[in-house]
């Protein structure tokens, strides 16, 4: 070991708590990388073989009938590789551990041998015999969340007849990669399954032999899809088809891919920003080490060291922290990695996820970090270029002051001497003054907007189950049912009001802008569920016209009062013009409302709904349960708790580790900030702080000089923190914010609260510190020696 | 001028048997190794002695800096040995006024403040503007100690530390970054303060000519208190030369 590497692990070991706060920022932020980086890998690595191996078509097309003839005109259009059929319908199934029926998808499973479009992965049993039509496969998930195993019998509610099937395996597949019951988006494996039968046994069952009613296909490479997905929809537009839509719209496929790519955005956004702050500590902590040993400098120097030779040493002290600490970060961040899997694997159903350590990421942590050091080195270092060896070990001069403020005038006359000793300190440095006042703001900003994003949910949650759903539960229909069915529902004893809902399947366009989507039917005056205005007053829905949501609004470019083009794909299927006739506010989907009559007349079927809301009096539930299952229209009931419950749960699990994870990284940050910056500030005011207890200032009075600079500082980055905590959020929000859903921004009291205590709690800790260490350093050596 | 003898009745400092011991067993260092010392209120006492006597040591101690390993340290009716800290701090608040070789003002604030600094705490100080017109330093007040020469700055030192009428001035080698004229300057207001103030002195040096100036003068080494001498002819500032 030369004689500079043995003081080079002096020093660290002299800095150490210094040296490790900046670990622990740079840690972070290497950890991030890795571990976003790793999942954005993992996730698109998984999903794309699960895509591969399985088959999973490009293009899905619904229609209500068609024959299978139609199937081979399907497979003649240019740019299509392979088409295949199936079935595709909702079911209801009774479980033993729940009241009443579950919602369910059945698909048809194609039973010979050779290799199907969305070809289904069995976990356990086998597959349905052909020849057997009460076998049936089960989704994985939900078998799981029922402890169903093959050998199990279930009884299955299909087109309003109910039968009892064998379960003789479960299966994943690439289609249900992320779902959630009809109308939801939050996962429940308790509450939504898929049953894949035989062809012919389901065919019977719908009423369906020689047709089908969803069509699957795979494209050539090089396709042009929207030509394809055109020419699809001609062939099928006479079968009552509601338009193809491409994988990219299907709904598995798209909440996958967003999370992909939004942890692309914060992987590429958050990680730098505690690195900017790392390279912050790194140059006052190594321009502060040189400044305290210019004269030993100065010495080396004379002795023929070279100028970059002292550099290097400098150099390499800021680097074993930087790189030490990425070291840290990747450990930290695989493990992170690894913890994490769970959590995807309980929203995103994938056969496998291995956490990939990215090579790539983590050079390139390691990169940042040296890049970071050197950054933060060099900047320091250009000290020691300046500098003669005679000029070095001369002391240096006493900071000159003349320039600053003289307080003589005003309020400022008023002034105690150590508050302007702390106010002419701070003028003195504005750069670090300022580089510590971004730095916190920036931890503090992270944290707050991730805050107020989580308050902004739970505000969504209130806001669409209590504000906008009133009903305790929604009762679907297998197809649509008679007006007169609702007051059979108003007659069961224990419902004590029951509103009728028409959900009818519709392109919107606005020029060349095309949303595919649903248009809600309420009855006049509805208290259930209503269409609310952006004060939550509820809207009048008018005779003419229509109410779209603001997410639509948005998508579709239109203003109250701009007319738009309706292809209605149901009944008639016609094309009608309409005027938008209000703007409703939604936090979930993007609906269009319009009066039930009105859009009965539309579609030239009135009269008639597709589901109820219901609301039910206390102590009557498994009654009105019991009554319903009796009903053959009724393919299903969602409770509207169930769906809160199931929200509210993903919050609960996701927000608290979340709130967690974001305060870590905020104290981290203040922490690693307030607490270097003190401890180079008590550096260099050693001897001031000796002075002053030696002139008979009390520990708390000498403390003042210094923590009151930081408590400027702290005072300062606040604000700003708050300010652009609360800017952040908005960007967030509206990157998080899709048709899907809509994250609101809201005033979080609670966020900025805890955004702030944390900052404050953390500069309290670092000066506490700092203070202990005021108390117990020796006032008379401090007086001996000279700067 | 025979203060000491005038003034023998009443002592500003009784010392008995101090000793002070840094570190413990084999590296224990015995700064100070039974020490008796009594200093009369109002004298300029003058520390003489090689690095590592003790001297600085003993100033620390008698100036609340520090603490006795054993003996006794009484300031006129307190007894220094058995305070705390917070007690020592109110004492060098009241009582202590303390020079320094490096003068230790605070860069961020000008003379005057600096002088401030020690008057907004103190229950009978004269004004800064007094203190700074006692080591004539009027013209340059409102300048900060960075464009102030070391002599000019050693007497803002003065200032503050007088500013509050200690009872006591430590001074621990005042001029020994000062060239002799300038130092002989410094020494000379150091001697008016005792003058005009009647502020006892303890003034450490390595400079034996200073002596000549002092009361009482103690010779140190090795820790121990070597010789006490009185001086009844005390000579002006002025006439010290090293």
């Amino acid at each position: 070991m030369t004689p500079l590497h043995a003081k080079l692990m002096r020093d660290l070991w002299r800095i150490k708590a210094q040296a490790a706060a900046i670990m622990v920022v740079i840690a972070i932020g290497v950890a991030l990388q890795i571990m976003m980086s790793g999942f954005v890998s993992s996730l698109t690595l998984t999903r794309d073989a699960y895509y591969e191996r399985h088959q999973l078509a490009d293009v899905f097309a619904s229609v209500v009938r068609a024959p299978n003839y139609v199937e081979s005109r399907l497979a003649d259009i240019p740019g299509i590789r392979t088409v295949e059929t199936r079935l595709n319908s909702r079911a209801s199934a009774k479980v033993d551990t729940r009241e009443f029926s579950i919602s369910m998808q059945v698909l048809s499973l194609p039973l010979h041998g050779r290799r199907h479009l969305n070809e289904v992965r069995l976990t356990q049993g086998r597959l349905p015999y052909a020849q057997r039509p009460d076998e049936i496969l089960l989704l994985e998930s939900f078998a799981t969340a029922h402890s169903i195993v093959p050998g199990t019998r279930l009884e299955v509610t299909l087109n309003g007849v109910r039968r009892w099937y064998n379960v003789v395996g479960t299966a994943q597949s690439p289609e249900f990669i992320y779902f959630a019951a009809p109308g939801e988006f939050i996962p429940d494996d308790a509450r939504f399954g898929v049953i894949w039968m035989g062809r012919p046994a389901l065919a019977a069952a719908l009423d369906l032999e020689g047709a089908f009613n969803e069509a699957l296909v795979s494209l050539l490479r090089g396709a042009n899809k929207d030509a394809v997905l055109d020419q699809i929809d001609q062939v099928l537009d006479p079968f009552g088809a509601p338009g193809s839509y491409g994988l990219e719209d299907f709904p598995s496929d798209r909440f996958l891919s967003e999370e992909i790519s939004g942890l692309e955005v914060t992987s590429s956004t958050v990680p730098p920003v505690f690195m900017l702050v790392a390279a912050f500590l790194l140059y006052i902590v190594t321009s502060r080490m040189i400044t305290a040993e210019r004269e030993e400098i100065g010495l080396v120097r004379a002795f023929g060291y070279s100028k970059r030779e002292v550099a290097s040493h400098y150099l390499e002290l800021a680097l074993f922290i930087a790189v030490t600490g990425a070291a840290l970060g990747c450990l930290l961040g695989v493990l992170l990695g690894r913890a994490m899997v769970p959590v995807y694997t309980t929203y995103y159903k994938l056969p496998f996820l291995l956490f990939r350590l990215e090579f790539a990421s983590f050079a390139s942590g390691m990169l940042l970090s040296i890049a970071v050091a050197t950054l933060g080195g060099v900047w320091a270092l250009r000290g020691i270029f300046r500098l003669t060896p005679s000029e070095a070990m001369r002391p240096p001069t006493p900071p000159d002051f003349s320039h600053s403020i003289s307080f003589k005038k005003g309020v400022f006359a008023r002034l105690d001497q150590p508050t302007r000793m702390v106010l002419r300190r701070l003028m003195r440095q504005p750069w670090r003054m300022l580089g510590a006042v971004i730095g916190i703001a920036s931890g503090m900003a992270l944290s707050l907007a991730m805050l107020i994003i989580y308050d902004g949910f739970d505000v969504a949650i209130d806001r669409t189950f209590n504000v906008v759903d009133r009903s305790d539960a929604t009762v679907s229909f297998v197809r649509n049912v008679p007006l007169r069915t609702i007051y059979d529902l108003k007659r069961m004893e224990g419902i004590s009001r029951a509103e009728p809902v028409r959900f009818v399947p519709v392109v919107f366009r606005n020029g060349l802008r095309t949303y595919k989507g649903s248009i809600t039917g309420l009855s006049p005056a509805p208290v259930l569920h209503r269409a609310l205005d952006k004060d939550l007053r509820p809207i009048a829905l008018p005779e003419r016209g229509i109410v779209l949501s603001t997410p639509l609004a948005d998508e579709l470019d239109v203003q109250v009062g701009d007319t738009l083009m309706l292809e209605i794909r149901e009944g008639r299927q016609q094309t009608v013009m309409t005027q938008v006739a209000g703007i409703a506010e939604s936090l979930l989907g993007a609906p269009a409302y319009m009066d039930l009559a009105a859009l009965g007349q539309q579609i030239g079927e009135p009269d008639r709904f597709s589901a109820a809301y219901i609301s039910m009096r206390d102590g009557w539930q498994s009654k009105v349960y019991a009554d319903l299952k009796d009903m053959p229209a009724v393919a299903g009931i969602s409770l509207r708790s169930e769906a809160e419950e199931a929200f509210q749960r993903v919050m609960d699990e996701g927000a608290g580790s979340a709130r967690f994870v974001m305060g870590v990284m905020a104290f981290a940050i203040t922490f690693g900030i307030v607490y270097n910056v003190a401890r180079v500030a008590q550096d260099e005011s050693a001897r001031d702080l000796a002075s002053l207890r030696v002139l008979g200032f009390r520990h708390s009075e000498a403390a003042f000089v210094l923590l009151g600079e930081l408590a400027v500082v702290v005072l300062l980055a606040l604000p700003l923190g708050l300010w652009m905590g609360t800017g952040l959020s908005h960007l967030i929000a509206q990157g998080f914010s899709t048709d899907l859903y809509q994250v609101p921004v809201v005033f979080a009291p609670k966020a900025y609260g805890s955004s702030i205590s944390v900052v404050v709690f953390a500069a309290g800790f670092s000066g506490w510190l700092v203070q202990r260490k005021i108390r117990s350093s020796d006032i008379t050596l401090a007086l001996k020696t000279r700067e | 001028m025979a203060r000491a003898h005038e003034t023998e009745a009443n002592h500003a400092f009784k010392v008995q048997n101090l000793t002070k011991t840094y570190g413990e067993g084999h590296s224990a260092v015995h700064a100070l190794r039974g020490a008796d010392l009594e200093i009369g209120d109002g004298e300029i006492v003058v520390l003489l002695g090689p690095s590592g006597s003790g001297k600085s040591t003993l100033l620390n101690i008698l100036g609340g800096l520090d603490r006795a390993s054993s003996g006794t340290v009484q300031f006129r009716d307190q007894n220094l040995t058995n305070m705390d800290d917070r007690a020592l701090t109110n004492y060098r608040r009241r009582h202590v006024g303390f020079v320094f070789q490096f003068y230790n003002l605070m860069p961020s604030l000008t003379a005057r403040e600096n002088v401030e600094l020690v008057t907004e705490i103190s229950e009978n100080p004269i004004t800064a503007e007094r203190a700074l017109e006692l080591v004539g330093l009027t013209k340059r007040i409102d300048h900060f100690p960075a464009q102030l020469s070391g002599g000019e700055q050693q007497r803002v030192a003065i200032a503050r530390a007088v500013a509050k009428q200690p009872d006591v001035l430590f001074c621990d080698e005042p001029t020994g970054a000062l060239d002799s004229a300038t130092g002989r300057a410094v020494l000379r207001v150091i001697q008016d303060v005792n003058e005009v103030l009647g502020t006892t002195v303890l003034l450490i040096t390595h400079a034996a000519a200073m002596a000549a100036m002092a009361d009482r003068v103690i010779h140190f080494a090795d820790g121990q208190i070597k010789k006490v001498e009185l001086n009844k002819n005390r000579v002006s500032a002025e006439e010290i030369h090293w």
